[in-house]
C-alpha cells in the first residue's frame, strides 16, 4: 500500500523501506517512524477501539501520554499489550494489532455499549452491580472485564531478560529538548558529570517537531549538532529512549531504558530494558510540556488530534492525517500547524478561533470567535460543523482537525514528593510550585517558559545555577538566538452546545456529561471525582485530560481552577512492565542459592534437596529401591541410631565471639550463664528477646578464656547477629568484645550414632585422644585431620545419640564428606538429610523453628529454670511478668497416638477428651510431628495448658482443616534415651 | 601434609576464568583471608603489630593499605580484613594472631569467601549493572561493602580496570551466575 | 532515601536495616525496684512523632555500624546521623 499521505522532508530516512503488519495488513514506513507516524503515512486513522464504548479512535497525540492508539505489539510470547503506537518505534517486521475489538476493528460488535451510553454512565458500576454481592465475583466482574478493557496477555513465560542497575552524576537532567540540550551543553562544558536522558529515541524534544531556526539553522539540526558535542564529551552520559518514571527521596531517580524495544527480538545476551536507579546531587526537569484538547461534541473521531501533534507529524515525521485539515484553538499556537501544514502543501481548510479577536499568523482562512459544535463522519472524520461568531452555522469538509487548548507544562515529577503545582494566570496553567523535590530544579516548559528562547536561556542559567551551588566554575557561552513568541491564550476547555457527548478522557471513555454528573452526585473534590468517573486512570493518567476534568469540576462548582486543584501525580511517569521491575531476580534466580560444601557429593548421591532459607540441603538419600521418601528417611534414622550417619550441618550460623568481655556478653544475651563455661566446653544456650520470648537457641563453645564461638539456628544466623551488634554497640558499648559471622568459613558435618568415634578415629590424627574419658560431651577444641588439617570438634548432639561435630575449612568440605564415607564403610555409615534430622530431633524432644515460633517463653520450654535471676540478660526481667508465668502455661509434651498409624498432625489443636471442640476449649497444639520408625509409631510434641503435670492424659487432637480427631495420649517429650545415657556413652 | 583435596567455591579444582570483550572474569582461590579487630583501648598495639607486618599503617575508612603479601582493608570501625596467598600464608590467622598477641581479636575467614577478579575496561559497565557503588570515582585502591547480586560484598579497586569481588562463599554459583549475565549484557 | 554515614558518606537507604526508636539505648537498670514496670515502658511506650523522629538503622550491607538517624517522618528530611555507640556513651551506657 503506498504512503498516501507522507509529505516531503521530515526526519526520516526514506532510502530504507521497513515493512511492518497492523491487523494483519502490510505496509511499509521508513526509519525514524514511529508507528503511528507510519500509519499515518499510509493514510490509517482509525487505530483502536475505547475502553467502555468501543468507540473506533485515532490518534490523539504524538508522545507516551497518548490516550487512544494503543494496540498490541509483537505475537507469541513477546506480545504485548497497551504499546503506544505513538513511542513505538518501527522497525522491519514488526506486528502490532488493534486492542479491544471483535470481530475487527473496523466492525466491532461490543460497540453496541455506545448505544447504550445513558445507562453506562459515572458510577454505572457501582450502582448497578451491587446486589447480590455474590453475583459480582462470578457473573458481572467477568462479563465487565471481557467487555471492556485493554489488550491481551500471551500467557507465556516472557522470554526477553531485564536488567537494574546504578548510576551517579553530579546533575540528571531529564528531557533533551531545548531547555535540557542548553543545560547539558553548560554543564557538559563545565566539566560536571551530567547524565542527560530524554523518553524519545531522537534528542532534540519539540525541536524536532518545529520549523524555528536556533541561529541560522534549523531547530532540529542545531540540537543534532548539540547532541553530537554532548556525545563527545566523557562526563556526559546520553541516554535516550530512557524514561525518568520517578522522583525519590534525597535524589534518587529512577529511570527505564528501552534497550532492545526497537528491534525485533534483543541481541543475544542483551536485555530488553534496564531500570536505572540514579544517584543525583541535582537534577533538573526540563521535560517540556504536554498540550490539551478542547471538549465538544463528537471531538472523538480519528482524524481530531492536537494541533501540536498534527505538526509535529508532518514537521518531523513527513506524515499529515488528510490531505485537508483544518484547526480549532483558543491560543496563538495553533494557528503555526496551519502554516507549518499549508507549508508542507497540506489544505487548510480554516483556522477556527474562539477568540473574537485572534490574530492572523497564518496564510489561511481565519474563522474568529468561532467553534466547532459537532463532528461527522463513521470511522473518521469527515466534516465539522461549526458555530460561527454571527450567530450563523457552517460544515466544513476536512480530513482531519488539529484541535489547541494551550499547553500544561510538564509538572509530574515536580510532585512525586507531595509537591503541588501551582495555578500561572498568564498561561493558564499549572506551574511546579514551590515545594520541589531536594536537589530539583525546573527549566524550559516545563517551568512555563513556552519559547525556544526562554526554554535555551532557562536551560543554561538553571544549569549554572546549579553548577555555582555545587562548586563547579560554569562555562559561560554565547546563548543562541530563537523566536521568543509570547503565549496568547483564552482559557476556554469546553464547547457548550452540541447534541452529541463531549469527550474529555478518551482511554477511559469520560465525557463533559459525567464530570456533571459527579458533581451532581457529589463527588467534587478531584479525588472522588477520578474514582467515580475513571477520569484521568490507566496507562495515559489523564495526561492530556485531568485538566479539562477539573476546569469544568472548577465551573460547576463556582470555585477556580486550583481551588479545586490537581489530583496527586505518582511515579511510575508512564507504564514500566512488570518485568523491569523484577530484574534478573525471576524463576531460579530469584534469590540467591547458598549451598553446602558437600553440595556436589550429595547431588551425585541423588540425594532430594529442600530450600531452608537461600540454603539448599540434601532433605533424604534415596537408594535403588526405595519408593517412597519415608523408606529413606526410616532407614536414616535407624542408621544413625543402630550405628553412624553424616549430615552436612554448616547452614547453623556461626558467630566468632572475642575479647576480654566475651564470656560477659554472652551472659547478656543467653538467660542461661556463660561466665563459668570452662575452656575446651559448649554450652547450650538460650537467647531471649526483651520481651521474655525465646529468640534463638544454640550451642557456644569456648575455645579460650576470650574466644567464643556462638551457634545460631540456620534462620536466624543473620537477626541474630544484628541483634548482638545492637547489644553491643547500643546497651553496653564499653565492652571489649569484636564479632564477625564465620558461617560459611567452616564445613561442617555432624557425625552421630554408636559408632561415630570409631569412625572419627579413623581421621583424626593420633596425637589427640578423643576418647569419652579426654573428650566427654560437650567437649570442643581444635585438631587435625587426615594428616595435618586444621579441623575443629565438638562433641555436641541433636539427635541424641553419641555425637560429634567436625568443622574443616571449607574448602575441604567436598574432600572431607568423602574420606568420611569411605573411612566409615566398615561401619556402614550412613549420609542423612534433614528430614531423619527432624525425626531424631523430635524423637528426643529437642526445640527447632517450630517449637520457637515467636510466642513462647523458656518457661513454655520447660527450661525456665535456665533463666538465671542472678544476673542481667537480655529479656530475663520481662519473662518474670505475670502472664508469661500463669500456672496454667504452656508447657512443652509429648503425644503419642493411640493408634501407633494413626498420623499426628502439626498445627493441630488438643482438645479434652470430653466438652466441646471449639476454640474456647483450647488445651494447646502440636508443634512437630513425624514417624517415629525407633518407636513404631507416628509422634509428635508441642504445647499443652498445664503439660507438666498431664503426663499420661488422653486428649483429642483435632485439625478442622484436614478433618482429623484422633485421641492422644501425653507423654515426656523424650521419647528416645530420656536420660541421655547414649549421648554420654 | 594432609592428603584431603581443595576445590574452589565454584566446585572446581581449578579456578574458573572467563573471558569477555574488555574483560575477564576470574575466580581467586588461591587468597587467604583473616579479620582483625583491635581490642578496646588496645589500638596502637595493633596499629604498631600491623606496620610491622604489613608495612604500612592500616588503612583508615574505605581504604586498602600494605604493598608485600599481606594487605589490608578497612571493613568497619576498629576492624579489617587482611589478605595474602593462600599457598604460603594458609596459616595467615595463626599468624597475625600470634604477631597481635591479645591486643587484638583475629579470625579465619579465608573460606568464609569467594574473590572473583574483573580485569579490563568493561568492567564499570559490568558493575553498574551489579552494584551501586560509584566505582567509576573510587579512590585506587580502595574497598567498600556493596550489595551485589542481593549478596553483601565487598568491592575491592586495586588498580584501574582491576576490581575484587569478594562475596558469600556459599553463593558463588548465584555471584558467578550474576556477573556473567552482567558481562554478556554491558558487554 | 540516602543516609549520610558519619563514616561512610551518603549510602543508599536500601544497605540498611531499620530498628526503631533510638530509645532503645535507654535500657533500664534491671535491679531497679520496678524493673519490670520500666521495662514494660521501655519496650512498649515509645512516641510515635509526625515530625522529627531519633530512630536506629544499622548499615548491614556495609560496616556494620548501628546509627542513630533524625529524620522528619513526614518529610523524610535527615538532619543528623551518629554512630549509636556514640549517643550510647553520651547517655552514660558502658559496660
Amino acid at each position: 500500500m503506498s504512503q498516501k499521505n507522507r509529505l516531503p522532508g521530515g526526519q526520516i530516512d526514506r532510502s530504507q523501506n521497513l515493512d511492518f503488519t497492523f491487523d494483519g495488513k502490510r505496509f511499509t514506513g521508513h526509519p525514524g517512524d514511529t508507528l503511528a507516524s507510519a500509519l499515518m503515512a499510509n493514510g490509517v486513522r482509525l487505530m483502536g477501539r475505547s475502553f467502555k464504548y468501543h468507540r473506533p479512535r485515532g490518534v490523539l497525540t504524538s508522545g507516551s501520554e497518548e490516550p487512544n492508539a494503543l494496540v498490541e505489539l509483537r505475537s507469541g510470547a513477546r506480545q504485548e499489550p497497551n504499546t503506544r503506537a505513538t513511542t513505538a518505534e518501527l522497525f522491519d517486521g514488526l506486528e502490532a494489532r488493534s486492542q479491544n475489538r471483535w470481530p475487527s476493528l473496523t466492525f466491532d460488535a461490543m460497540a453496541v455499549n455506545d448505544r447504550f451510553s445513558n445507562f453506562l454512565t459515572a458510577g454505572f458500576y457501582y450502582k448497578t452491580f451491587m446486589w447480590p454481592a455474590a453475583f459480582w465475583e462470578k457473573l458481572y466482574e467477568p462479563i465487565i472485564r471481557k467487555a471492556a478493557g485493554l489488550g491481551s496477555l500471551s500467557l507465556e513465560e516472557d522470554p526477553d531478560s531485564y536488567d537494574k542497575g546504578y548510576l551517579h552524576c553530579d546533575l540528571l537532567i531529564v528531557g533533551a529538548g531545548p531547555a535540557g540540550l542548553s543545560a547539558a551543553l553548560t554543564a557538559g562544558r563545565s566539566g560536571a558529570r551530567v547524565i542527560l536522558a530524554d523518553e524519545d529515541f531522537a534528542m532534540g524534544g519539540r525541536l524536532n517537531a518545529e520549523t524555528f531556526a536556533i541561529d541560522d539553522t534549523a531547530g532540529a539540526e542545531w540540537a543534532a549538532a548539540a547532541v553530537a558535542e554532548l556525545h563527545g564529551m566523557n562526563n556526559v552520559r546520553l541516554m535516550p529512549r530512557t524514561t525518568v518514571i520517578g522522583g525519590f527521596d534525597h535524589g534518587i531517580y529512577g529511570a527505564v531504558e528501552r534497550v532492545s524495544d526497537h528491534l525485533p527480538t534483543p541481541a543475544p545476551g542483551k536485555s530488553r530494558q534496564i531500570l536505572w536507579r540514579v544517584y543525583t546531587r541535582r537534577a533538573l526537569l526540563c521535560a517540556g510540556a504536554i498540550e490539551r484538547p478542547i471538549a465538544f461534541a463528537n471531538n472523538d473521531r480519528p482524524g481530531i488530534l492536537l494541533a501540536g501533534a498534527m505538526r509535529a507529524y508532518a514537521n518531523r515525521w513527513a506524515a499529515t492525517p488528510a490531505q485537508k485539515v483544518a484547526v480549532f484553538t483558543n491560543n496563538d499556537d495553533g494557528h503555526r500547524t496551519a502554516r507549518d501544514l499549508m507549508a508542507k502543501g497540506v489544505r487548510v481548510a480554516a483556522v477556527i478561533d474562539v477568540r473574537p479577536d485572534a490574530p492572523r499568523i497564518a496564510d489561511c482562512e481565519l474563522l474568529a470567535g468561532a467553534q466547532v459544535i459537532d463532528t461527522s463522519g463513521r470511522l473518521g472524520l469527515s466534516f465539522v460543523k461549526l458555530r460561527q461568531a454571527d450567530g450563523s452555522e457552517r460544515i466544513i469538509e476536512c480530513g482531519a482537525l488539529g484541535v489547541s487548548g494551550g499547553w500544561n507544562p510538564n509538572v509530574h515529577l515536580t510532585c512525586h514528593q507531595r509537591g503541588r503545582p501551582a495555578w500561572n494566570p498568564a498561561i493558564s496553567a499549572f506551574v511546579p510550585g514551590t515545594d520541589l523535590p531536594q536537589g530539583q530544579s525546573v527549566a524550559g516548559a516545563a517551568a512555563g517558559a513556552f519559547s525556544t528562547h526562554a526554554a535555551l536561556r532557562s536551560g543554561a542559567e538553571q544549569a549554572a545555577a546549579i553548577l555555582g551551588d555545587l562548586g563547579i566554575k560554569p562555562d559561560k557561552a554565547r546563548l543562541p538566538r530563537a523566536e521568543d513568541a509570547p503565549v496568547n491564550i483564552q482559557p476556554f476547555w469546553h464547547v457548550t452546545e452540541g447534541r452529541g457527548r463531549a469527550w474529555l478522557d478518551q482511554q477511559n471513555d469520560v465525557t463533559v456529561k459525567d464530570v456533571k454528573l459527579a458533581h451532581q452526585e457529589n463527588f467534587r473534590s478531584v479525588e472522588h471525582l477520578k474514582r467515580y468517573t475513571t477520569l484521568g486512570m490507566a496507562t495515559d493518567q489523564g495526561k492530556t485530560s485531568n485538566m479539562g476534568g477539573l476546569a469544568i469540576m472548577a465551573e460547576l462548582a463556582g470555585k477556580s481552577i486550583p481551588g479545586v486543584g490537581t489530583t496527586i501525580f505518582r511515579p511510575p511517569y508512564t507504564p514500566v512492565a512488570m518485568g523491569t521491575l523484577g530484574g534478573r531476580a525471576r524463576g531460579a534466580h530469584f534469590h540467591p542459592v547458598r549451598e553446602t560444601p558437600s553440595h556436589i557429593w550429595a547431588r551425585e548421591q541423588g540425594a532430594v534437596f529442600v530450600e531452608a532459607g537461600n540454603w539448599l540441603r540434601a532433605q533424604w538419600f534415596p537408594r535403588p529401591g526405595e519408593t517412597h521418601w519415608r523408606q529413606s528417611v526410616d532407614r536414616e534414622v535407624r542408621a544413625v541410631r543402630g550405628s553412624v550417619g553424616v549430615c552436612d550441618v554448616t547452614t547453623l550460623g556461626k558467630i566468632d565471639v572475642q575479647g576480654t568481655d566475651a564470656a560477659a556478653f554472652l551472659n547478656k544475651v543467653y538467660a542461661n550463664g556463660f561466665a563459668k563455661l570452662a575452656v575446651g566446653k559448649t554450652r547450650y544456650g538460650l537467647m531471649l528477646r526483651e520481651d521474655g520470648i525465646v529468640m534463638d537457641d544454640g550451642t557456644t563453645a569456648r575455645l579460650a578464656e576470650d574466644h567464643f564461638v556462638m551457634t545460631t539456628t540456620t534462620a536466624n544466623a543473620v537477626p541474630v547477629y544484628r541483634h548482638l551488634e545492637f547489644v553491643r554497640q547500643c546497651l553496653f558499648p564499653d565492652m571489649d568484645v569484636q564479632l564477625i559471622s564465620t558461617t560459611e568459613a567452616w564445613a561442617q558435618y555432624a557425625v552421630a550414632g554408636p559408632n561415630a568415634r570409631k569412625l572419627l578415629q579413623k581421621i583424626v590424627d593420633p596425637g589427640f585422644d578423643i576418647s569419652n574419658e579426654a573428650f566427654p560431651f560437650m567437649a570442643c577444641g581444635a585438631v587435625t585431620i587426615c594428616g595435618g588439617l586444621r579441623a575443629r570438634l565438638f562433641r555436641i548432639s541433636f539427635s541424641g545419640e553419641l555425637a560429634y561435630e567436625i568443622a574443616v575449612p571449607t574448602r575441604y568440605g567436598d574432600a572431607l564428606i568423602r574420606r568420611l564415607m569411605a573411612a566409615g564403610e566398615e561401619f556402614d555409615v550412613t549420609p542423612y538429610g534433614t528430614e531423619a534430622l527432624g525425626v531424631m530431633r523430635i524423637e528426643k524432644g529437642h526445640a527447632a523453628g517450630n517449637e520457637l515460633n515467636g510466642t513462647t517463653t523458656a518457661l513454655n520450654l520447660r527450661m525456665g529454670r535456665m533463666v538465671s535471676k542472678k544476673k542481667d540478660a537480655i529479656g530475663s526481667t520481662l519473662s518474670e511478668r505475670a502472664g508469661l508465668n500463669t500456672p496454667d502455661a504452656l508447657a512443652l509434651v509429648g503425644f503419642l497416638p493411640k493408634l501407633p498409624e494413626e498420623k499426628v498432625t502439626a498445627g493441630g489443636h488438643l482438645m479434652n477428651r470430653e466438652g466441646p471442640l471449639d476454640a474456647k476449649h483450647d488445651q494447646g497444639y502440636v508443634t512437630s510431628a513425624c514417624y517415629s520408625p525407633i518407636l513404631n509409631s507416628h509422634i509428635g510434641i508441642g504445647y499443652l495448658k498445664s503439660g507438666s503435670e498431664r503426663m499420661g492424659e488422653r486428649l483429642r487432637l483435632v485439625s478442622p482443616l484436614t478433618g482429623q480427631n484422633i485421641e492422644v495420649e501425653v507423654v515426656s517429650a523424650h521419647f528416645v534415651d530420656p536420660e541421655g545415657d547414649r549421648l554420654r556413652a | 601434609m594432609h592428603d584431603l583435596t581443595a576445590t574452589t567455591a565454584l566446585g572446581g579444582t581449578t579456578a574458573e576464568v572467563r573471558d569477555f570483550e574488555g574483560l575477564r572474569i576470574s575466580e581467586c582461590p588461591d587468597w587467604a583471608l583473616a579479620s582483625l579487630a583491635s581490642r578496646l583501648g588496645r589500638e596502637d598495639e595493633v596499629a604498631a603489630a600491623a606496620q610491622a607486618l604489613l608495612g604500612a599503617a592500616l588503612p583508615g575508612v574505605g581504604a586498602c593499605a600494605g604493598d608485600g603479601p599481606v594487605t589490608a582493608f578497612w571493613i568497619g570501625p576498629e576492624q579489617w580484613m587482611l589478605e595474602a596467598p593462600h599457598g604460603s600464608h594458609e596459616d595467615l590467622a595463626a599468624r597475625i594472631k600470634a604477631a597481635m598477641g591479645d591486643a587484638g581479636s583475629v579470625t579465619e575467614q579465608t573460606d568464609g569467601w569467594v574473590r572473583f577478579d574483573l580485569e579490563g575496561a568493561g568492567c564499570h559497565q559490568v558493575l553498574e549493572l551489579m552494584c551501586n557503588a560509584d566505582t567509576r570515582r573510587m579512590d585506587s585502591p580502595a574497598a567498600t561493602r556493596t550489595a551485589i547480586a542481593h549478596q553483601s560484598c565487598f568491592l575491592i579497586r586495586r588498580a584501574d580496570g582491576h576490581f575484587s569481588v569478594i562475596g558469600p562463599r556459599s553463593s558463588a554459583q548465584s555471584l558467578h551466575h550474576g556477573l556473567i549475565e552482567a558481562a554478556y549484557s554491558a558487554l | 532515601m540516602m543516609i549520610d554515614h558519619p563514616l561512610l558518606g551518603p549510602r543508599d537507604a536500601q544497605e540498611f536495616t531499620y530498628l526503631g526508636d533510638a530509645s532503645l539505648i535507654d535500657r533500664p537498670d534491671w535491679q531497679a525496684e520496678d524493673a519490670v514496670d520500666q521495662f514494660h515502658d521501655y519496650l512498649y511506650l515509645r512516641d510515635n512523632p509526625a515530625g522529627e523522629h531519633r530512630e536506629l538503622w544499622f548499615h548491614e550491607v556495609g560496616d556494620r555500624s548501628w546509627l542513630v538517624v533524625t529524620r522528619n517522618t513526614l518529610t523524610h528530611q535527615i538532619t543528623s546521623v551518629e554512630l549509636a555507640r556514640d549517643v550510647a556513651r553520651s547517655r552514660g551506657r558502658s559496660k
